[in-house]
């Protein structure tokens, strides 16, 4: 599907002085597409020109229309020297490839320079005029809509999930090239800036083609990340969910044309594929593709001097490595290796067959439906990109399975539950030897393989996986609970089976899309950077994410559970070690979703089959109670009092809207630091290998710990990040407490010292103790947590015990006696736990449970709302914060870090609600930290997040009441979401608006007055509502201008708008008028009080600044508030322009600081994405739903009169 | 300690400012200052806050300001630049605090020459008022901002204050008044003008601006055209019509910023009040017969007629030397207010006086200069009015 780009440069303003004679400046501007270049005229001697050039016309393949951005370059022409830039404005054109989305850009953009910041603005508009796609060899998927949204985007329906979908594109970094030591900082930046665009584009359209080929036309939660592995490169992968999504609106064939269906045509066309799998062919003439993909992933520099030099110094260490990585090899992985035949040979097909054996089925069709034909195309690329620089060999380190073993073992081997639902699964061992048997103290290194030893590392992961199945899922099929609970789980897990990887990236599903949660399941690996000297093994970061993610998978298998909810990837790198994390929710989902058939419509099924669907069946264990994978207490339902629950319940998921909760939730961090010695290469990556099981572990205790501490039950939304630096190791574990109706309340803490015979001591220990009784008392009343005792008492007897007890042990040092300590049971108590060894840990401990309380008027989750939370207002406020920590004292130890550490945290979150105190009663939603060890004794934290405020008055009725509320709300939002197209219709570009009639174009323009007025009447301040007023009636103008952007007739029709516009702006006098419309952002997917009627694209900006004058720009402090500033402007500005009025499901992916206060000198690099959006308010949504709708009425009767 | 905070920032998509904070950015407060007020100010209290907390807050804030500062340079810019989101109203707050001033400051420097010679002496006057330097500096500089855009500017000076500055209309007219003392040079920092306050001369100016200057008379054209106002207007329009071609047109095309030089010339017409002795006695006679009974002040106006007759025409006769207009104030002072003032005149019966003063001459058989005398006196009457107080 070739296109037509069209750009027209109209204007600029408050360009910098770039002439200092004149103090003006003669700008000119560069369009470049491709290696197409436009200039515009000089406009002399101007801040504020005006170019209103002619449309500069690219014609592209739609290809590159996805991968490449519109690059424009503001310059000030000097008749005498070279012309000096101005600055850029990189435009990326893949909302305009959507038909649904966005069909023109035009606004003001700021020109960035990542020398100066933001120098001015331009206004520029552009346009795609896309031709059918003729062509069968398409390597394109224009049409296939991205969301960051982790839930089911509003004003949408899902037909169908298809499941994970996933790729990495790899090349040299910009950075590291030996042209950088020549070139400019600026040329440096802007190349890196635009390989990441480059590479961000090609991404995602071979994620989308991806999708296409799974008959699905949508990306949800959609993950985008860049690893800066420095030397040895630059990656850029990404994770979603694919879905068939549909337009809640009347004509969903229309809405969807030609741009879905070539996914049907590919599949009956076995030749589109052919070539994916030889070479790299993402263009369709061969002339182009070798000259474009040449310049574009090598950026013509393939240059082999300096990295022989490099291949010479790499290979002579490589060699040493890869003996010593045999060693280790043969030690540890090769047992597990022979015990099972490589993956293909799938002993077990009944239930495991589809899974492994996608490859070959994929290849008898020549067609690969996903993951096969990902792995190949992007390692053809792969090939193109790395040939010089990456090659086999990099040394890898599974810590996967021994993470997820070691620290949990001995609690999971001793009977009462310590990490009860964080399912880290014993699977070695259970392939092994029996699961109560304590294992030996970790081995220093589990498993290492060179190049040629990687597959095999692949296979052996399915082995165990193979393995824990057979132990695992095969038995709990036939002694599984009801037949019901069978039929359905076979039934899911054959749509779900059919899926290499059953992930989902969402972490918000309608009712009755989850059926049970496991809990969470994860995995880390620590790897070796490394260039791949060999080109013929260029998969190799594929190839880690695929082991991690049979791990995760096998995890989920072993709990019973076939599918993973609320995925995410993540890595950490320091020099040449990487840490590479997934995580997510082990569960079963309903099997419709998956099916095709019976898809449309969900909601009615579900309500149909199971007309009450039990809001606490989520917390039922998925698994076998008798052939439960790890130690757990299990009680009856408090809720249902049929099925089992677990007494603890952890995932990554949202909290479902079924849910019911008692009180509000509370944000629950767990910090650790970790000292590691200085190292490098395998040591390194072995010391941080042992280091991470014990740090795991304790963040889970710590979690458990405040989790009681504040009479809660449940974690949502649990990440866990760890971090590596080069002397440390820094880990934070954030997720959202609450209190499940359904799980049994949780005991208290007890707190038992060791020297029983020392009485100061002992005071000591019952001050504490009183100390933690009185939070905990302190905690019920503020989170409005007061379980039921009667409760209890009732169903006393078919709850073999009424607490569950459990030890904890907390371990400083990681000594294998304290390990082996771990598993000694104690005797039964009626209380939690906590045993002190030593008057450190008295002072740990006691630091560790009193978190500073929240200021009255506060909340704080990490999930998307706080739960017992339900009248928000419609005032938010998204921040970014972001604070470095120098370590003064070298000398620390771990428990000092520790109390630095945490003091950190605490203290930023005291500023932020110091800052937002404007704003009580609030909740911070979304509290997202994100830690980072950028030099050796600096922790650097950015928080991202939005403050919403609440009704006070009705936040205190009674929570149930709201709670049933709520529920409605969400159900009547379903069926809402079936009526709303009415009021799209007036939006959607249908040739109305200049049809002939008369009557209804002048009912269309007052039914727009009337509901502008009406909403006025709504807002009590005034500027809130002036501000709707405007928004309002540009929305509306927009809406026109953009339904018949071709018509010019169309667009006077829209013209008494602005007269509207200035009207009001007359009326808002003091006011300065504005052309700068307000763009709100939120992390959340929704925005309260509001309705999203149209998704314009995603929003996935990547920038960096460096400044060589860091005082004068006010320190490091200053520059990153300027910085954070301009891209949170860039942000809000393209999605002006793509006519949107607010960002949602924004993060900041990536904020990496550096700096050289000797030199004078820092740079950043930011990484954000969102969706796009345009909203109403809820009242105006009315209002102009009901115009439409009186406007038909009128027409009925007019037409009713003529009759007559 | 173990640890220090390297780098802090806080960025808010609607950005975060606090007015209070504001405040002590714009008096020119240190970082440290600031924090220490807010502490004692009891803002710690209500939100268990540690110092740092209020440090980090503080600091934030000052940045946010500093990095807002460019851009309220030319408020213009403010509502149309992308980099902050600053809701209207909360613009509006900004920049009416970036401009406003202390009138204690305003005073030391109103109708000097904003130069750089001027500039210097901002230390003195700091250590004179209390006002900080970095204050001091702002407001100058406010001061010369506004100077230097509208000078050059045609039409009225208010309404041009307005639109490039986005002022309040009080806040635009005390900058007008600065810009035309300034302009004028107008002395006003005599011992004997201590008196007077900012605000008295803000209002002095306001009526020089609005009936003095070339832009008074297109003003007055368009009055004349709004309201049907009396034959004096029109008359005065005529005039202005055969002496200015230029403005026959609406758009009124001289300044606000500049005294009507020909206006100034005609001043001179009014010496026949006081050269010619039939119309002084005649004037006086008028006035004494009105005034009769109607003040305890009589005999001293009677005995004072001619002098205080003689000090206002003489005050107009001279005001087209510039010397003289820069003394303008000082005139009024010295000549009518002190001596009234020592007679012990209530302020209505200034009022009274000018009153019948001015209209009595209106009535003068052989006076032929109505219009220049109702335009000089019914600016002297306000002025005088407003300057005569304690």
């Amino acid at each position: 599907m070739p296109g037509k780009l069209k750009a027209k440069i109209v204007a600029g303003r408050h360009l910098p002085v770039m002439d200092r004679a004149s103090d003006l400046t003669d700008a000119f501007v560069e369009v470049k597409f491709g290696n197409t270049t436009f200039k515009t005229d000089v406009c002399p001697k101007s801040l504020n020109p005006q170019w209103n050039s002619e449309w500069f016309k690219f014609e592209v393949d739609d290809e590159d229309l996805q991968d490449e951005p519109l690059q424009i370059t503001v310059l000030d022409h000097d008749t005498y020297s070279a012309n000096d830039a101005i600055g850029k404005v990189y435009i990326d054109i893949d909302p305009l490839l959507s038909c649904e989305a966005a069909t023109v850009i035009s606004g003001w953009f700021p020109i960035y320079d990542t020398i100066h910041g933001i120098r001015g603005e331009i206004n520029v508009l552009v346009k795609v005029d896309l031709f059918n796609d003729l062509n069968r060899f398409r390597q394109s998927s224009c049409g296939v809509k991205f969301f960051c949204t982790t839930s089911i985007p509003k004003c949408y329906r899902v037909v169908m999930v298809h499941g994970f979908v996933e790729e990495l594109v790899v090349n040299e970094d910009p950075e590291y090239q030996w042209i950088d030591r020549i070139r400019t900082p600026r040329a440096s930046n802007e190349a890196r800036q635009r390989l990441i665009s480059l590479m961000s584009g090609e991404l995602q359209r071979k994620i989308g083609l991806k999708v296409l080929e799974m008959g699905g036309n949508a990306v949800l939660g959609y993950l985008q990340c860049f690893d800066l592995e420095g030397e040895s490169g630059l990656v850029v992968r990404a994770i979603g969910t694919a879905c068939t999504l549909d337009k809640l609106s009347s004509l969903p064939t229309a809405v969807l044309p030609a741009c879905n269906s070539p996914s049907r045509e590919m599949k009956e066309s076995p030749l589109a594929q052919a070539p994916s799998h030889g070479c790299r062919s993402s263009h369709n003439s061969p002339v182009h593709s070798a000259a474009a993909a040449s310049a574009r992933l090598s950026q013509g520099f393939s240059v082999s001097v300096p990295t022989l030099i490099f291949t010479g110094m790499r290979l002579h260490r490589h060699r040493s490595l890869g003996e010593t990585g045999r060693e280790h090899t043969a030690q540890t992985v090769l047992p597990g290796r022979q015990c099972r035949p490589p993956f293909s040979e799938d002993p077990n097909p009944n239930i495991h067959s589809s899974g492994p054996s996608t490859p070959l089925k994929n290849q008898t069709y020549s067609f690969s439906p996903s993951k096969s034909y990902s792995r190949q195309s992007s390692s053809s690329d792969t090939d193109l990109s790395l040939t010089p620089k990456t090659a086999a060999g990099a040394a890898s380190w599974r810590v996967g399975p021994r993470v997820s073993l070691c620290p949990s073992f001995p609690a999971l081997s001793s009977e009462p539950l310590s990490i009860p639902n964080t399912f880290y699964l014993p699977l070695r061992p259970r392939a092994g030897h029996g699961s109560a048997t304590p294992p030996p103290p970790p081995p220093p290194v589990s498993a290492q393989s060179n190049s040629t030893m990687l597959r095999k590392s692949v296979s052996f992961s399915e082995d165990l996986l193979l393995a824990a199945f057979g132990m695992g899922s095969g038995g709990s099929a036939g002694k599984d609970g009801g037949p019901l609970k069978t039929l359905l789980r076979q039934q899911t897990q054959s749509a779900l089976e059919q899926r290499e990887f059953p992930f989902f990236t969402l972490t918000c599903f309608p009712p009755g899309f989850l059926i049970h949660v496991g809990g969470v399941v994860s995995a880390r690996s620590v790897k070796l950077l490394d260039r791949i000297h060999n080109p013929d093994e260029p998969e190799t970061r594929d190839a880690w994410w695929e082991e991690i993610r049979q791990e995760i998978k096998s995890h989920a298998k072993a709990l019973g559970c076939h599918a993973v909810v609320g995925y995410s990837e993540s890595t950490s790198i320091c020099e040449e070690v990487c840490i590479l994390s997934a995580s997510g929710t082990a569960a079963i989902l309903n099997p419709k979703f998956m099916q095709e058939g019976c898809l449309d419509s969900y909601s009615e099924h579900s309500r149909l089959e199971d007309p009450a669907p039990p809001s606490c069946g989520f917390c039922h264990i998925p698994y076998d109670e008798l052939n439960m994978p790890f130690p757990a207490h299990l009680t009856y339902c408090y809720n249902c009092r049929r099925q089992k629950v677990p007494d603890v319940l952890f995932t990554t998921i949202d909290l479902p809207v079924e849910a019911t909760v008692m009180g509000k939730g509370s944000l629950i961090q767990a910090r650790l630091c970790r000292l590691k010695k200085k190292a490098q290469g395998e040591v390194n990556a072995t010391a941080i290998s042992n280091l991470l099981p014990f740090m795991e572990y304790e963040l889970h205790t710590q979690l458990m710990n405040k989790l009681k501490l504040r009479s809660m039950n449940a974690l949502f939304g649990l990440r866990v990040q760890i971090s590596v630096g080069e002397n440390m190791l820094v880990g934070l574990a954030s997720a959202t407490g609450v209190y499940l109706m359904a799980l049994p309340a949780p005991g208290g803490i007890q707190i038992a010292g060791k020297t029983p015979s020392d009485i100061t001591y002992e005071q000591h220990i019952s001050n504490m103790q009183k100390k933690i009784n009185d939070t905990i008392s302190k905690n019920k009343d503020l989170y409005e947590v007061h379980p039921q005792e009667i409760i209890e008492e009732v169903i006393g007897s078919p709850i073999p015990e009424s607490r569950q007890r459990s030890r904890l042990f907390r371990s400083h040092s990681e000594s294998s006696d304290e390990v082996s300590e771990l598993d000694l049971s104690h005797g039964k108590k009626d209380a939690f736990v906590l045993e002190i060894d030593d008057t450190d840990a008295v002072e740990d401990i006691h630091s560790l449970l009193t978190d500073a309380p929240m200021p009255s008027g506060f909340y704080s989750c990490n999930t998307e709302i706080m739960p017992g939370i339900y009248n928000w207002t419609s005032s938010l406020q998204m921040f970014t914060s972001v604070r470095v920590f120098r370590l003064n004292n070298v000398n620390l130890t771990n428990q000092g870090l520790n109390k630095i550490f945490n003091d950190l945290c605490e203290n930023l979150l005291k500023s932020l609600y110091f800052k937002l105190r404007s704003m009580v009663p609030c909740c911070l939603c979304h509290l997202n930290f994100a830690v980072a060890v950028p030099e050796e004794e600096l922790i650097q934290v950015a928080v991202t997040a939005v403050a919403m405020t609440f009704d006070k008055e009705q936040a205190q009725e009674n929570f149930k009441a709201n709670m049933e509320k709520a529920i409605m709300k969400v159900i009547s939002e379903n069926e809402e979401q079936l009526q709303f197209p009415l009021e799209l219709c007036t939006e959607t570009p249908a040739p109305q608006p200049f049809s002939p009639s008369k009557g209804t174009g002048h009912q269309d323009g007052g039914g727009i007055h009337t509901s502008a007025r009406a909403t006025s009447v709504d807002y009590s301040s005034f500027a809130d509502r002036c501000s709707t007023w405007i928004e309002l009636i540009k929305l509306k103008a927009q809406a026109i201008r953009r339904g018949s952007i071709k018509t010019t007739a169309s667009q006077e029709k829209g013209s008494p708008l602005p007269e509207g516009r200035s009207r009001s702006l007359r009326c808002m006098r003091p006011f300065p008028s504005s052309t700068v419309s307000v763009v709100k952002m939120t992390p959340l997917s929704f925005l309260p009080g509001t309705r999203i009627i149209k998704y314009l694209g995603i929003i996935n900006m990547f920038f960096i600044r460096e400044t060589t004058s860091l005082r004068e720009e006010g320190g490091v402090s200053g520059f990153l508030h300027c910085f954070i500033a301009e891209v949170f402007a860039m942000v809000r500005a393209h999605v002006a322009a793509l006519g949107g009025n607010a960002v949602v499901s924004y993060s900041m992916k990536e904020c990496v600081f550096m700096e050289n206060p000797n030199k004078n000198q820092a740079q950043c690099l930011i990484n954000v994405s969102g969706d796009a959006v345009i909203f109403v308010r809820e009242s105006e949504a009315e209002a102009t739903a009901a115009a439409p709708q009186t406007s038909s009425m009128q027409n009925l009767s007019g037409a009713a009169e003529a009759n007559a | 300690m173990d640890m220090s905070v390297e780098l802090d920032v806080f960025v808010g998509n609607t950005t975060i400012m606090d007015e209070e904070v504001y405040q002590f950015w714009l008096d020119g407060y240190t970082v440290n200052d600031a924090v220490k007020v807010r502490m004692e100010g009891g803002v710690l209290e209500e939100y268990e806050a540690s110092t740092d907390v209020l440090l980090s807050d503080t600091m934030d804030q000052f940045r946010t300001f500093q990095m807002c500062e460019r851009l309220l340079h030319t408020p213009a810019k403010l509502a149309n630049q992308l980099l902050f989101q600053i809701p209207p109203h909360r613009q509006t707050m900004l920049i009416e605090r970036y401009y406003a001033f202390d009138n204690a400051f305003v005073r030391e420097v109103l109708g000097k020459k904003l130069s750089k010679g001027t500039k210097k002496d901002l230390d003195d006057i700091s250590a004179k008022t209390g006002i900080t330097l970095k204050s001091c500096r702002r407001q100058f500089d406010n001061f010369k901002r506004v100077f230097k855009v509208v000078e050059e500017l045609k039409g009225p000076l208010v309404e041009n204050i307005q639109q490039h500055f986005l002022l309040s209309d009080k806040l635009a007219r005390d900058y007008a008044a600065i810009v035309f003392f300034a302009n004028n040079r107008f002395e006003t920092g005599k011992r004997k003008l201590q008196f007077l306050s900012f605000q008295d001369f803000a209002f002095c100016a306001g009526q020089l601006i609005s009936n003095w200057t070339v832009g008074a008379v297109g003003k007055m054209q368009q009055l004349e055209r709004d309201t049907e106002s009396g034959a004096v207007r029109q008359l005065l329009n005529k005039q202005a019509k055969e002496k200015h071609p230029i403005c026959t047109n609406n758009m009124v095309e001289d300044m606000d910023v500049d005294l009507d030089k020909e206006f100034l010339q005609d001043l001179k017409d009014l010496k026949i009040l006081i050269n010619d002795k039939d119309l002084l006695d005649q004037h006086k006679s008028l006035v004494c017969t009105a005034l009769r009974g109607k003040t305890k002040v009589f005999n001293e106006m009677e005995a004072n007629f001619k002098t205080l007759s003689r000090a206002l025409v003489n005050i107009a006769a001279k005001l087209t030397n510039t010397k003289d207009v820069r003394d303008l104030f000082i005139d009024l002072v010295e000549k009518f207010i002190e001596p009234c003032r020592s007679d012990r005149w209530t302020s209505a019966d200034v009022r009274l006086f000018l009153t019948y003063y001015t209209n009595s001459a209106r009535t003068l058989d052989t006076f032929r200069h109505q219009v220049t005398w109702d335009r000089y006196m019914d600016v002297i009457k306000s002025c005088i009015l407003k300057m005569y107080h304690d």
